[in-house]
């Protein structure tokens, strides 16, 4: 059995030992136990990424053999499968490490990292599944354990409800997975990757089956990552603690859609307008997400919108045909945004708690370690030049512009401009200006423990150099090692280059955005602190409009839910206990009155008894007779 | 026939003229047995005296032994009169003797049972009645008399073809003669 | 005497014992009443087997009489032990077991 088989398995052991054992085992205990899980799928992820590309195909067993629908539970290794899984593993690994010292006094020690294993479990599933029917397990499974660590503390009724609006709002995207699969089935009569691409290929699957199955997929990618119109759950998914939101909430679980659609780009290649779909939702979203980040105050709340608008970008890339810049905004995102929370955390952790902007300031100097950790990664996402971000974000606009998907493209620059604006709105109030927090919190404050600082050290470092892994085609065809890598799975995109001035050109506006955004927030948030107001009191409808986020969680509370939950009180009412309760009880009610009715013929009266028998002879007697 | 010939042959009455024949006679010992059990049973309805109940079921009892007897069953007849007019009746008499009657009776309430009763056993008359004719209106037996039923041949038959019944029968007894004894113990004041 | 009359008796005499039951109000004479219900039986049987070759109508005749011998025995200990326990063997005060 090759060893890429244990990558997931590894993890799936650390959660079976912790769920029933986590509370009695030692915190150093379990966390060895935790991070040493996915430690050792680290190793086994970096050996199978070396020994050589090429796709491997392990199959364990037949799972479903059900009439003409065959499903097995096989694992496929290939270049794209190597990336995501050296992601997840070793983003994974150093938030395992990060979380040791951040929940280091829960009570509820064992539990956290038992989930935080099995999602890890899951996510491996979800990325090594050779056909759909497993991811789909796998898309589950890490569902199921977004659910479970956001509501961590599940006695927070504010985190009991974001875990199961994140959950329900997952399950209607899943519904158009499933639904995806079940369409691809009917049409194709496959549900593996490698039967799919086939018959995609072959031509054996219908054009309008393939958008149909795309599209239907897409719905379950909007839910899972987070997109127009099921995001919603997101923001509200930063009750669980912070390591959470760093790992499945920027890093794996949100990219799971961006994955689900470079592998099966053939799919997508194929109906252009699917494709078109996805990109424009994408485009649409980081535009959008990164405009309602402009308002939020929470800590958390910016960082998850952003994360939503980069969501976006890499779903923009996709769309336009280049999955591999897709994947490489994944993979430089993972790190830079991972390393925002963490550092994020970390400055909550000093201030006992503190998530409000607006009770931060002047943090720069009393958090050595953390600050300059949490620029980098401001820097990287900014798409400031020579940094991660820079690289992979312009290798999404270029595909746009080069493809012809002009609007597109423009609003990708936009976001840009807005991307810089936000994150160093966050930046400027979390550690310049004045010190708005209280003097208990002061008196508490403290940089976080090595256990904490170090995965930022390594996270910055790898914002910082991860970029040049895929340099953009200015510097040579060959440059490219990322886009090189994938390219026997993602293909090369289907539009043509453009040319080297077109590019440069490129890389100068989308500079120029991000350096707009940037100096445009230095005037907001530090020479000019009263603008901010200003600005808002000049459009109090639009403000207020964008704190309550456009309204949409309002518009699917009165348009979905509430009569979802007065219907279903109805029927609770009508039918539960008025037909099926009444019905018992009338039975019960029935059987009582039939003993009662013949309870009078017990009189305890000899004659009576007699008078009975004798009445039964003659009857009896006369039919006999007669 | 001539008187002398009539006188060999039993009774004879010279007043009124009529030969009586042992059919005959048997004939009248039969209604007049009959007419006595049967007015015993009524007059064990009307009377309201328990003991001259029970003595009035003595005399019907021992009336039927008779009309058994008159069957061509002697064994039934003298099993009739030891066990049903003697032991059972017996046992009743002691027990009506223990028993305080209570006079006057209250009234009685409730006359629902009293009523239905007699009617709807008139009914069962009728209808056994019915069921009766049936039967014997088909069956053309011919009332032989014979020597009747010897007590060997119905020993025998007991103890072969019906030694079952007959085991459990004793069993039977056993177990009412210890339930008699259990219920009719007088109970022992509590120490 | 044919088996007619015979059985005519045995007939009338059943339900005499039947509306004896229900006219008397004491349980001893209803008893008694039960007894007359069992004779009218034993003398249905020997009168419908006069004269037959079979004599299976006499072994049922005599276990008749037995077994009505040991219920009598029974019977008339249970009226001895409620006697003395509700003090009345009035039927019409005896509804203990009513449901």
């Amino acid at each position: 059995m090759p060893a890429f088989v244990f990558i997931p398995l590894a993890p799936a052991v650390g959660a079976l030992v912790l769920f029933p054992l986590g509370r009695r085992l030692s915190r150093r205990s379990v966390s060895t136990l935790a991070c040493g899980s996915v430690a050792a799928s680290f190793v086994l992820s970096v050996a199978a990424a070396l020994s050589g590309s090429g796709v491997r195909i392990h199959r364990l067993f037949t799972w479903i053999q059900a009439g003409g629908f065959r499903a097995e539970a096989a694992f496929r290794f290939d270049p794209l499968a190597a990336v995501m899984v050296l992601v997840v593993t070793g983003v994974g690994l150093l938030i395992h490490v990060y979380s040791a010292g951040y929940m280091s006094r829960e009570r509820d020690f064992g539990r956290y990292f038992a989930c935080l294993n099995l999602f890890m479990s899951a996510m491996l599933l979800l990325v090594l599944a050779d056909n759909l029917v497993l991811m789909f397990v796998g898309w589950e499974g890490v569902g199921l354990c977004s659910y479970l660590l956001i509501g961590y503390w599940f006695e927070k009724p504010a985190a009991a409800d974001a875990g199961k609006k994140a959950f329900l709002v997952n399950r209607i995207g899943d519904a158009g997975f499933l639904l995806g699969i079940l369409v691809l089935w009917s049409a194709a009569g496959t549900v593996s990757f490698a039967g799919l691409s086939e018959a995609v290929a072959s031509g054996a699957l219908a054009p309008s089956a393939a958008a149909a199955a795309a599209v239907l997929l897409f719905i379950g990618a909007t839910g899972k990552s987070a997109q127009i119109p099921l995001y919603v759950w997101l923001p509200d998914a930063m009750e669980g603690p912070t390591p959470v939101s760093a790992l499945i909430h920027a890093a794996t679980m949100v990219t799971a859609g961006v994955y689900m659609v470079a592998r099966l780009n053939p799919l997508y290649a194929a109906s252009s307008s699917a494709s078109g779909i996805v990109m424009l939702v994408g485009a649409l979203t980081a535009v959008y997400a990164g405009v309602l980040a402009l308002v939020q105050n929470d800590i958390k709340r910016v960082l998850a919108y952003s994360t939503i608008s980069q969501l976006g970008y890499m779903f923009l890339g996709c769309g336009a045909g280049a999955y591999a810049a897709g994947i490489f905004h994944l993979f430089t995102h993972a790190f830079f945004k991972s390393l925002l929370f963490l550092a994020a955390g970390s400055v909550i952790h000093a201030l006992s708690g503190e998530q409000d902007l607006r009770k931060m300031g002047g943090l720069r100097k009393l958090l050595p370690r953390t600050y300059p950790a949490f620029l980098v990664g401001a820097l990287a996402i900014s798409g400031i030049p020579f940094l991660s971000g820079f690289f992979s974000k312009d290798a999404i606009l270029l595909t746009a512009f080069a493809g012809g998907h002009v609007f597109a493209g423009i609003l990708g620059l936009a976001g840009a401009g807005l991307t810089a604006f936000y994150m160093f709105r966050l930046v400027f109030l979390a550690f310049f200006g004045s010190r708005r927090f209280s003097a208990e919190v002061e008196s508490r404050l403290h940089e976080s423990p090595a256990v904490m600082t170090r995965p930022l050290l390594i996270l910055a470092f790898c914002s910082i150099v991860a970029g040049y892994v895929g340099l953009p085609a200015l510097f040579g065809e060959r440059a490219n090692l990322f886009f090189r890598f994938l390219a026997p799975v993602a293909g090369t995109p289907a539009s043509g280059h453009a040319g080297p001035g077109a590019e440069a050109a490129l890389l100068a506006a989308s500079t120029i955005s991000a350096l707009a955004g940037l100096f445009l927030a230095y005037l907001f948030y530090v020479r000019n602190p009263a603008l901010p107001g200003r600005v808002s009191a000049r459009f109090p409808g639009f403000h207020h409009l964008l704190l309550r986020g456009f309204g949409v969680d309002a518009l699917y509370e009165t348009a979905l839910l509430n009569p979802l939950l007065r219907g279903s009180k109805a029927v609770y009412r009508r039918f539960d206990l008025g037909v099926i309760d009444a019905a018992v009880n009338g039975a019960g009610g029935a059987a009582g009155l039939l003993g009662k009715a013949l309870a009078l013929l017990q009189t305890g009266w000899v004659k009576d008894y007699a008078l009975a028998i004798l009445l039964g002879a003659v009857a009896f007697l006369g039919v006999l007779l007669f | 026939m001539d008187s002398e010939e009539a006188e060999g042959l039993g009774l004879v009455s010279r007043r009124f003229c009529f030969i009586i024949t042992p059919a005959m006679a048997a004939d009248i010992v039969f209604w007049i047995l009959a007419v006595v059990s049967a007015g015993a049973a009524a007059a064990m309805i009307i009377s309201r005296n328990p003991g001259h109940n029970a003595l009035f079921l003595v005399l019907c009892f021992s009336a039927l032994g008779g009309i058994f007897g008159l069957l061509d069953a002697p064994f039934a007849a003298a099993v009739q009169i030891l066990v049903y007019a003697g032991a059972i009746m017996v046992l009743f008499i002691f027990v009506v003797m223990m028993v305080d009657p209570r006079t006057p009776a209250p009234p009685e309430r409730r006359k629902r049972a009293k009523i239905l009763g007699p009617a709807i056993g008139l009914v069962l008359l009728f209808e056994l009645g019915t069921a009766a004719w049936g039967i014997l209106a088909n069956s053309n037996r011919s009332p032989a008399s014979g020597p009747g039923v010897a007590p060997a041949d119905v020993g025998r038959r007991l103890f072969t073809e019906f030694a079952y019944p007959f085991e459990i029968t004793s069993v039977l007894i056993l177990a009412a003669l210890v339930g008699a004894v259990v219920l009719g113990k007088k109970e022992e004041p509590e120490s | 005497m044919s088996p007619a009359a015979v059985v005519g008796l045995s007939l009338v005499l059943f339900v005499l014992g039947v509306i004896a039951f229900f006219v008397k109000r004491d349980l001893l004479t209803q008893f008694m009443a039960v007894e007359i219900m069992l004779n009218a039986a034993n003398l249905a049987f020997l009168g419908l087997a006069r004269g037959s070759a079979r004599i299976d109508a006499q072994v049922i005749v005599f276990f008749v009489m037995t077994v009505a011998a040991a219920e009598a025995a029974v019977g008339l200990a249970i009226i001895l032990h409620l006697y003395r326990r509700r003090k009345s063997i009035r039927t019409d005060e005896l509804d203990k077991l009513r449901g």
